[in-house]
């Protein structure tokens, strides 16, 4: 006991002592930060017109600033919400319509500052490699080298110039890879110190920040997490440590870099639902219960519904699936065409589909087989789970029915109709058994909005299903509804939930149309907890899949190495000023001859020393094995796994793992020198090589800089000789 | 095979009945803890490190050596008595049996057809059909058919055979690993008495004969390893080539034997960097170790995939139902085939009814039918796309731009040859609409332009215009059949007519897409060839179609089995079965009967192994970390402690492995996927509980140390387990064996109140 409170001691010692703040100050990165403003922030709201997914951010930062609800399936919400934070700032009022590409924007749009929070985060990248290089034990020259590489690379300029979420993500990469490597390299004594703990915490923050403004940080998340494994199970083996202490460090670890990015994670999306609580256009996306729980839109309607369902119960049901699309159980009094086109026979019943549209037809009453009324009776009896009952549809009073015939377009299911009694030995079978599918107990009341229900036909067992297809002319492209008898599990094309009710009073058909056209207005609202919302909203992100996938700048990941493509961003409505996303060819060259080089003289290493041979001193190796496994690591795993991805690339997806690579070039650099540069003539030939190179790079930036930044504009024969490489897209305007 | 009693429970160790082998003298009692510390490591240090662990034998309760014999003897006759009880039923096809004894029968017959996976799998099934006496005369149209006179028994008795050697392969895999008797007899029952794997190896499928060669390849790997130290000896080359042949039959069966060709590859590599860092072996000694790997793990296997194709494609000579998924040329090979020993037209002439066939591999025939675009995607025109069965709306008429040349019978017309670089309408002979394209984008391919068929009986406008040219030529230049690759381009926004490969969606019957290509590239995509030619005008001649080389027909296949592998993609609002469902035995598959008066096989595991399996994973998992960080934090274990860890940590993590390797891809892929997936896996996870569950009652029984005791507690532990699991397999036989009679809810079921998850279907 008394070692477990020394460490608790240990671990809270820095509240002990007085708080000293020791102002160190590094001319180099305050330079290069200087540098980084400059070169980000010039000129930054020129083009003041629309630039390329600034018209789909940008409507983003429109919701929010009308506090209206929206689903986007490529992201969580940090990114968005930091340039709303943008917005928000500049006193954007929302008004904006984000239609088109180039669009001049009107006197409202605070485009400085929209653009502000990107610009920052992209020029705070320099002094961030800088510190990085620093912290992996490489020299303050290559660590200039480094900064000075991210500073002139032309396609990280472009894309934190525009209200665009790669530079954050970038920043905030960078930040948990500094801030990790920052708390690696303090000393063992320092544990449970101040800047330990603020190291530690500041990873984690960092990571999940990353992870809330993309996905793609992801990548970099678990390249850390994996570090921070193997790093650990070097701490398991210090056998100076006790075990107590060893459990604190792991219980640590696992607070800062697992339990607090989640936590942020979720909060994320606490502060986005908090800020959107009006009803917008992705509402239908959402379920009936989610949308009831925003301002306007269902909520306006279902406010004050009766909660319980009960015989005599008028309702709208909802398919939960709701694709293709959200749509109403919904008959009408057209039947079933006797003979399909291809020669099989129907039931020739009252048809029942799916109907994307409110109706008035899509109103159906909730009846007990053993009564007549099909009011609500006083006090009303509530529906359970597992009791059976008929449905009745309201216009035209019909009882909902399923048999064994053929559906019309998915043979293998049954047909479902509304029964019309022809005489023809072909009994009415129209009880169904209600189960509701997210009950907490077998006597849950059937609840509206809430309860999921499956209607199983009590005769053959079969359960109401949409099943996806639209039916011909004759069935007017509605959806088809079957009975589905090998229902194997739970999917969500077989649930239902009520979403509009009321209870039925009118005795008579007559009324009962009055009533049924007359909008619901009752008691009660519900809501829903936090934890339900961001659940069905993360689900939805994940699983929401875009249909329009093909762009006219998509690329494949293999042009991104070599850079075979760029994306043209804006062009000046009457001049030939232009901006386009290009790299800096010469840096990415030379960042993947060092990938490269790193691996071939890693795997020569790595296989002279299995057999005892060492070219380089143990604690070189130590440096150049972490380094690499930061540096090309993290070009692996942000960009690798785009090779399996389905969805559309861009060029700007590869920024993430270019930004790592570049880091790798000094890296390379330095240690060729260091070690491979054996005479003092080679060395200083080396040197003088690295200056002619690099001025190169200098002079490529310059070469691409009207590109880059949109100004000045080029002449036809300037354009033309920009033109690198055949498979870029440079536009040349017609004379 | 009733009650099989646990034939060996742990009996008194006998240390001197062990063969004696340098380090492994007297250790092998559970009571003698000091028995065996420190022994190897006075001698040599450099050799302990990388290759020592293998050599020790070491467990602390070893049978009598006449033991094993016995024990083997008894898997084996479980194993082929419970997998070929009741082998005859049901005498009907069952599930897929439809597919693959029709390809059983297709070899028999000789006739071509085309399959995602490669041949060898179905051409053992034919091969084991026709020393059975079966004539391939069964058409296996759909499950249920009865066999009636037809000889099935062979086929399936084949398969089953395989199944059964199942057993003992993973008996023996395990007993290498864990040197444990119960271990690997724990392993064998497992095993035996799933219900999952009895019904998967009695019927006509691919997954025996799969497993057979996975289990040969991981058990020839082990084995393999075990010669380590007796490197170049006969053995050991026997069993290196071994692995080689059994990855070559598990590539030749499925492509799912990737993964075990994965898993020797990653066991090969880390023996190799254990080899490198021995100082004590010359260069020249590790190349020839890894000569000897690239020979028999790589050329080996590689040569025989190859001369399976070789087989394949030898006896498959006759025309068949799979023609049209290959090139022009590969067809022409074909005895039946339209274009076998082909007498056509030689030129194209105006007035010609042609099909024309995309270079692409896999590429299709360009086709329409009356079915239009659907609204939203471009124009709502007829459809166009590539279709890869011969049909008869892949007929195009070829006439001239201007004046509809008419019916080509009419003999006053003179034939007028189409010439390189003519303008040319195509018209579809079954709908009389022309090729047209247009700046619609096309469907999937948006940056394309979409092709449609339009006009009425052959009038259009002049959209439907096509400069026809041919690689190669110069203008002026007559078209030949077969061997032109011609090149249409549209004259009004000089697109190339191409197909891109994608598969349209329901709307498309899922053909392929053809679209109009802006960007003017020289690709198979964009290049077609005139295939069926017919004009009664123009004398036939017979051409002999360019042949294909043998690697250029590989090359082929290949390419169209991945194509058709990727086109199984699940349908929309399709229940299907999702790869965290397996493990947990979800949901089975009906392989014979829905209703209660049928016949009833249901494919499930028994779900008592299988959550046993289940369980031990997590308990695995919990065992090696606790282990690893004991060894970690150096702290002393006891030698049998430290042979325990030894077991987990080096054999269960190659099982591991290989139950991971067969398992996690299946989350990453798009194709539809079914339960029977599972089973490669199911076989690793079932070798990890064997041992899992012995190294946990060794290690229970150590605790207890009275040597009494712990024999009892570890006697018992294991019985307990094995009457576990031949109890729930007395439950659950019926799934296998057949349900006739009422369904599980019904208390009068012969399976009343076993259907424990709601989601099984019996």
């Amino acid at each position: 006991m008394a070692r477990l409170g020394q460490t608790f001691d240990r671990m809270l010692g820095f509240l002990k002592e007085p708080v000293v703040v020791t102002v160190e100050i590094n001319m180099n990165v305050m330079v290069l930060t200087l540098m980084g403003l400059i070169s980000r922030l010039w000129g930054l709201s020129y083009p003041r017109a629309v630039v390329f997914d600034e018209v789909y951010y940008g409507q983003f930062v429109s919701l929010y600033m009308k506090r209206i609800f929206f689903v986007d399936d490529s992201g969580p919400p940090f990114g968005h919400m930091l340039l709303a934070l943008g917005g928000y700032l500049g006193g954007f009022d929302g008004n904006f319509l984000w239609n088109r590409i180039g669009a001049e924007y009107s006197m409202n749009v605070p485009v400085w500052s929209l653009r502000l929070l990107p610009a920052l985060a992209g020029a705070l990248c320099v002094p961030l490699a800088y510190q990085i290089l620093v912290e992996l034990q490489f020299s303050h020259c290559a660590a200039l080298g480094a900064a000075l590489l991210i500073l002139l690379e032309n396609s990280l300029i472009t894309q934190s110039r525009f209200m665009l979420l790669e530079s954050v993500l970038i920043f905030f990469i960078l930040l948990a890879v500094l801030s990790y490597l920052k708390f690696y390299n303090l000393k063992k004594h320092s544990s449970f110190s101040g800047s330990w703990w603020f190291w530690l915490l500041l990873t984690g923050v960092a990571c999940s920040c990353a992870v809330g403004v993309k996905y793609m940080g992801l990548f970099t998340y678990i390249l850390l997490l994996t570090t921070a494994g193997l790093h650990f199970w070097h701490v398991i083996g210090d056998q100076n440590l006790s075990n107590v202490s060893l459990m604190c460090h792991f219980l640590a670890r696992g607070l800062a870099l697992i339990i607090i990015p989640v936590a942020m994670y979720v909060s994320f999306f606490y502060v986005h639902l908090t800020l959107l609580y009006r009803s917008g256009p992705h509402d239908q996306i959402m379920t009936s219960a989610f949308q009831a729980s925003l301002e306007g839109g269902l909520a306006r309607i279902t406010q004050g519904q009766p909660l319980e369902v009960a015989y005599g119960s008028q309702v709208t049901l909802r398919n939960v699936l709701g694709k293709p699309m959200q749509c109403w159980l919904h008959s009408h009094t057209n039947t079933y065409p006797i003979r399909y086109e291809n020669g099989r026979g129907s039931s020739h019943q009252q048809q029942v589909t799916c109907y994307p549209f409110k109706d008035v037809n899509n109103w159906w009453i909730v009846k007990d087989p053993g009564m007549q009324q099909l009011v609500v009776s006083n006090p009303p009896r509530p529906v359970r789970h597992g009791h059976i009952v008929q449905l009745v549809h309201g216009i035209t009073t019909r009882y909902l029915n399923t048999h064994d015939v053929a559906a019309p377009l998915s043979p293998h299911s049954q047909e479902v109709s509304c029964y019309i009694d022809y005489n023809i030995s072909m009994p009415a079978q129209n009880l169904w058994r209600v189960e509701i599918v997210n009950r907490e107990s077998d006597t849950d009341v059937w609840k509206t909005i809430l309860s999921e229900v499956r209607f199983v036909h009590v005769n053959t067992s079969a359960v109401l299903k949409l099943s996806g297809a639209s039916l011909p002319e004759w069935g007017y492209r509605q959806l088809e509804v079957v009975g589905e008898k090998l229902s194997k599990g739970y999917h969500q094309s077989m649930v239902w939930n009520v979403e509009e009710h009321r209870y039925g009073k009118s005795l008579e058909q007559k009324e009962r149309e009055v009533e049924l056209h007359s909008p619901t207005q009752m008691d009660i609202s519900k809501n829903l907890s936090f934890m339900a919302k961001f659940t069905e909203l993360q689900w939805k992100i994940l699983t929401l899949k875009n249909e329009d996938t093909e762009h006219k700048y998509s690329s494949s990941a293999l042009d991104w190495i070599t850079m075979d493509t760029n994306i043209a961003y804006w062009l000046h409505p009457t001049s030939s000023a232009q901006i386009h996303l290009l790299g800096n060819v010469v840096t990415w060259a030379s960042a993947n001859v060092a990938a490269l080089i790193y691996t071939c003289l890693s795997l020569w290493y790595l296989i002279r020393r299995r057999r005892k041979i060492y070219d380089i001193p143990e604690d070189a190796w130590q440096l150049w094995v972490s380094a690499g496994g930061i540096c090309l690591g993290g070009w692996a795993v942000n960009y690798l796994p785009f090779f399996g991805m389905e969805k559309t690339l861009f060029l700007y997806h590869y920024l993430p793992a270019l930004t790592f690579q570049i880091l790798l070039i000094p890296i390379v650099l330095q240690h060729i020198s260091d070690h491979l540069c054996r005479s003092v003539l080679l060395k200083s030939m080396f040197t003088a090589l690295i200056v002619a190179w690099f001025s190169s790079v200098y002079f490529v930036y310059c070469t691409f800089s009207p590109v880059t930044y949109g100004e000045p504009s080029l002449s036809v024969t300037e354009l033309k000789d920009l033109r690198w490489k055949d498979s870029w897209n440079i536009l040349i305007r017609k004379q | 095979m009733r009650a099989p009693r646990p034939a060996h429970p742990p009996r008194t160790p006998s240390p001197g009945l062990r063969r004696a082998r340098p380090g492994a003298a007297g250790h092998t009692a559970l009571r003698m803890p000091a028995a065996g510390r420190g022994r190897a490591e006075p001698g040599l240090p450099r050799q302990r490190e990388s290759r020592a662990p293998r050599r020790l034998p070491a467990h602390p309760a070893a049978p009598p050596a006449a033991a094993r014999p016995a024990a083997l003897a008894l898997v084996i006759l479980l194993s082929f008595a419970s997998r070929f009880h009741r082998l005859a039923e049901p005498p009907h096809v069952c599930w897929d049996e439809t597919h693959f004894g029709k390809m059983g029968s297709y070899y028999i017959n000789r006739t071509f057809f085309f399959d995602v996976h490669p041949p060898l799998g179905k051409m053992l099934i034919g091969l084991a059909g026709y020393l059975s006496g079966y004539d391939g005369t069964f058409p296996f149209q759909k499950p249920g058919d009865r066999y009636e006179q037809h000889n099935y028994v062979g086929m399936r008795g084949f398969c089953a055979f395989l199944g059964s050697c199942l057993v003992p392969l993973a008996y023996l895999t395990v007993l290498e690993l864990s040197k444990s008797l119960p271990a690997a007899l724990l392993t064998a029952f497992i095993l035996i008495f799933d219900t999952g794997c009895i019904t998967l190896s009695q019927y006509i499928l691919l997954d025996p004969i799969l497993m057979f060669f996975l289990m040969g390849a991981v058990l020839s790997m082990v084995k393999c390893n075990s010669c380590a130290d007796r490197p170049f000896s006969a053995s050991w080359w026997f069993w290196m080539s071994l692995t080689g042949v059994n990855l070559a039959g598990a590539m030749g069966v499925k492509f799912v034997g990737l993964f075990v060709v994965l898993l020797v590859g990653l066991n090969t590599m880390y023996d190799l960097w254990d080899l490198l860092g021995n100082l004590s072996l010359s260069l020249v000694m590790f190349g020839k170790h890894l000569l000897a790997r690239v020979l028999c793990l790589i050329l080996l296997p590689l040569a025989l995939y190859t001369a399976m194709f070789a087989v394949h494609f030898t006896v498959l000579n006759k025309s068949g139902p799979g023609d049209g998924f290959f090139s022009s040329a590969f067809q022409s090979q074909l005895i039946g085939n339209n274009l076998h020993n082909i007498s056509v037209p030689e030129h194209v002439a105006y007035g010609s009814v042609v099909t024309m066939k995309n270079l692409r591999m896999a590429g299709g025939y360009l086709h329409s039918h009356w079915h239009l675009y659907p609204e939203g995607i471009g124009a709502r025109q007829q459809q166009v796309t590539a279709y890869l069965h011969k049909d008869l709306n892949n007929l195009w008429i070829i006439k001239k731009h201007d004046s509809d040349t008419a019916d080509p019978s009419d003999p006053s017309i003179p034939v007028e040859f189409v010439r390189h670089g003519d303008i040319i309408r195509l018209e579809h002979k079954e709908t009389s609409r022309n090729l047209h394209s247009h700046q619609h984008e096309a469907p999937l391919t948006r940056k394309h332009f979409q092709v449609t068929a339009y006009g009425i009986n052959g009038t259009g406008d002049s959209n439907d215009f096509w400069r026809i040219e041919v690689v190669g030529r110069q203008a002026g230049k007559l078209i030949r059949v077969l061997r032109g690759q011609v090149r249409l381009t549209h004259v009004a926004t000089g697109c190339m007519l191409g197909s891109s490969g994608k598969i349209l969606p329901k709307w498309g019957w899922e053909q392929l897409e053809v679209t109009c290509t802006p960007y003017l590239k020289e690709t198979p995509n964009s290049l077609w060839n005139f295939e069926d030619h017919i004009n009664p005008k123009l004398p036939n001649i017979s051409l002999d179609v360019l042949k294909p080389s043998f690697a250029e027909i590989l090359l082929e296949s290949h390419m169209v089995m991945i194509q058709g592998n990727t086109a199984l993609k699940p349908k929309d609002n399709e229940v299907t079965s999702k790869p965290w469902h397996w493990p947990i035995n979800y949901q089975g598959l009906r392989f014979s009967g829905v209703n209660e008066t049928d016949y009833r096989v249901y494919l499930l595991g028994n779900p008592v192994i299988w959550w046993l399996n289940l369980v031990t994973i997590g308990l695995y998992l919990l065992i090696t970390v606790s282990a690893a960080v004991a060894l970690k934090r150096g702290v002393q274990l006891t030698s049998e402690l430290k042979d325990l860890s030894r077991v987990v940590l080096r054999g269960g993590g190659q099982i591991m492995l290989g139950w991971l390797l067969h398992y996690l891809p299946f989350f990453m892929m798009g194709r539809v996927l079914y339960f029977h997936h599972y089973f490669p896996a199911m076989l690793f996870s079932s070798m990890l509980t064997g041992i899992t569950w012995d190294t946990l009652l060794k290690f229970c029984a150590m605790f207890l140390s009275p040597s009494a005791t712990a024999r009892k507690v570890y006697g018992a532990g294991f019985l307990a387990l094995v009457l576990l699991i031949i109890y729930s397999f007395y439950l659950f036989h019926p799934l296998s064996y057949g349900i006739i009679g009422p369904m599980a809810s019904d208390p009068s079921s012969p399976m009343a109140g076993l259907r424990w998850m709601d989601s099984w279907e019996f």
